[in-house]
């Protein structure tokens, strides 16, 4: 109540300010968030050089990295958004999944600021933070909506039936939709990451030109499996190099990104039918690929479904996703201790309907 | 003045407060690794119980290394976090010179020993003199034998301590025999009123760090960084 009447200057709003920090895998960030909805703030210090030539993220690199990085992100957060720690009404933190070593760095520090500035800490999921990047940009955006998470580390479907209520519809049994794309992009001799790269190159190659197969399990299931699509890539490489047949590059990304895609795509319209959801969300670093938007965009057009997606920024993993999600969740008196831990395998809370 | 200081560099958990001329408070656990848990809410029961504010604190001192990665992590993140939001400096006192310093009546040579895992230790050599902790020599990760002969040549009593010495009780007994002398229980492990004295030392002299420079020491690569150098040198002759 005394803010509203002490501050009347236009940064000092009423709103409720959330400091945030993600340092799940290997981007180390810092946000600050208004209302869960308005960024002040989002800083990001990518590692993605420091990896790069291990082709794949290296857990004790990027943790000795995070630990580099932790203070002069948060710092460059509260810089940007013009404020200081009085401004500031809560911590939020991500607390799993992702790399335990990493989330401990970010877990670590939130505690120490929310003990030292008195202010609630709020552990976050981050497959949720995931979810809730779409309220950063779409402020008509509200729940029930079906999500689709995709990324290096996840692949799930998942009907957000309200803030903070979800039901797991499927995932992923066995690789992440983006690891498919860096281990065929790697066993390609592509480079890291591969999501990105195959993009490009499929822009220039022919989607249909050949038959890689598309996993679609049991017929009334929504997990998906991805480890069959990138060991058919390799069969395809090694028995054309064996007849000493040319390989277009162009065509494999294309034709691999499709298989990938296709079945995120149907999967996705055929769970919005089937629970009568009019609404539709993708988020993670896959959501950014361009066939992903354009097949989901075409198929949710013809369906009648509401599409979203973050930018490209929110898409990455981000603190200012992680300050959204803190929010809901602080509405909703979900705040932690200062024993709060972090979990590299750390499910989504579900509900159950009685 | 008061430094808050503590050491999560192995399977202890302590966090102590001290002032120039007293030891305010020190909180020990040692029975296992949950220093991401135990932590923070050790040190705000310490400050609590003492009727402390954060605020009131003038400098954090944590054990930088050597010891567990994580685990000095762990220390490091929350030193910052602390420092950056109380603004205060953050002063790192390497954790083999802080077993030294529990046992500042010594009058024998001081040789802590750290398991490195991978049948190596982190070690080295110390010494009071004057009321002054000396360091004879320190070095990163090697096998315990190094240091072993190296103490047989001095062909005089040595005090162990920490958490390598059970792990190579009998190696070091083999080689020294009568002249390996073992701490008592409770100076072998860290304490953290030995990590805030010396970063009372430290600041006092003006070795101070912001939260933005200060890291962890680590005193060995990554085994990614280890083996990537080996496959590098391996294609080079090949
Ligand atoms: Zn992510």
């Amino acid at each position: 109540m005394e803010r509203q009447f002490v501050r009347g200057c236009k940064k000092m709003s009423t709103g409720l300010r959330i400091l945030a920090v993600e340092t799940s895998c290997d981007e180390t960030s810092a946000a600050v968030v208004e209302d869960g909805r308005r960024v002040l703030s989002n800083i990001i210090s990518s590692q993605i050089d420091l990896h790069k030539k291990f082709g794949g993220v290296v857990p004790e690199l990027a943790s000795r990295k995070h630990i580099e990085s932790i203070i002069p992100v948060i710092h460059e957060a509260l810089e940007q958004a013009e404020i200081t720690f009085d401004d500031i009404q809560a911590i939020g933190v991500t607390i799993g999944p992702g790399l335990v070593g990493a989330l401990l760095v970010g877990l670590s520090a939130a505690k120490a600021l929310a003990y030292v500035r008195k202010l609630p800490l709020i552990g976050v999921n981050h497959i949720e933070g995931h979810i809730y990047a779409n309220f950063l940009e779409h402020p008509e955006l509200n729940p029930p909506f079906l999500a689709l998470v995709v990324s290096g580390g996840h692949t799930e479907l998942v009907y957000v039936k309200d803030y903070g209520r979800y039901e797991l519809l499927g995932r992923t049994r066995d690789d992440a939709a983006g690891e498919a794309f860096d281990k065929t992009a790697r066993a390609l001799g592509l480079g890291y990451p591969g999501g990105p790269i195959i993009d490009e190159l499929a822009k220039k190659g022919n989607a249909d030109k050949i038959d890689f197969p598309r996993a679609y399990l049991e017929n009334d299931s929504y997990d998906f499996s991805f480890s069959g699509v990138k060991t058919a890539v390799l069969n395809y490489i090694n028995q054309k190099k064996q007849r000493g047949e040319k390989i277009d590059i162009h065509d494999v990304a294309a034709s691999f990104q499709k298989a990938v895609v296709e079945v995120l795509v149907d999967k996705t319209i055929r769970a919005a039918d089937d629970k009568k959801i009019n609404t539709i969300v993708m988020a993670g670093g896959v959501a950014v690929n361009s066939a992903l938007r354009v097949m989901m965009g075409n198929r949710a057009k013809e369906a009648g479904i509401k599409l979203y997606y973050p930018s490209p920024v929110y898409c990455t993993d981000n603190a200012a996703m992680i300050a959204s999600a803190a929010y809901y969740q602080f509405l909703r008196g979900g705040q932690s201790d200062l024993y709060l831990n972090a979990s590299a395998s750390l499910k989504l809370p579900q509900v159950v309907e009685t | 003045m008061m430094v808050l200081g503590f050491d999560t560099s192995s399977v202890t958990a302590t966090v102590a407060l001290v002032s120039e001329d007293k030891l305010l408070a020190d909180y020990t656990l040692n029975n296992k690794k949950n220093h991401s848990e135990k932590l923070m809410p050790l040190i705000s029961q310490m400050l609590n119980d003492l009727e402390i504010e954060p605020a009131e604190i003038d400098a954090v001192a944590v054990a930088e290394g050597p010891g567990s990665f994580t685990g000095l992590r762990i220390g490091a993140a929350t030193a910052k976090g602390l420092s950056y939001a109380a603004g205060i400096p953050v002063i790192g006192v390497n954790t083999l010179e802080a077993l030294a310093y529990n046992l500042n009546f010594s009058p024998y040579m001081i040789c802590p020993v750290l398991n490195a895992r991978r049948g190596q230790v982190y070690t080295g050599l110390y010494m009071w003199e004057n009321n002054e902790l000396k360091t004879i020599f320190q070095c990163s990760a090697v096998e315990i034998e190094k240091i072993l002969k190296v103490i047989k040549n001095l062909d005089q009593p040595v005090f162990f301590l920490g958490d390598g010495t059970s792990v190579f009780k009998e190696q070091i007994i083999s080689v020294l025999g009568g002249n390996a002398i073992w701490a008592p229980p409770p100076l072998s492990i860290p304490r953290a009123s030995s990590v805030a004295f010396l970063g009372l030392n430290k600041l006092l002299k003006g070795e101070k760090q912001t939260p933005f420079e200060f890291k962890p020491q680590y005193f060995r690569r990554s085994q990614a960084e280890i083996q990537f150098e080996k496959r590098c040198l391996k294609e080079e002759n090949q």
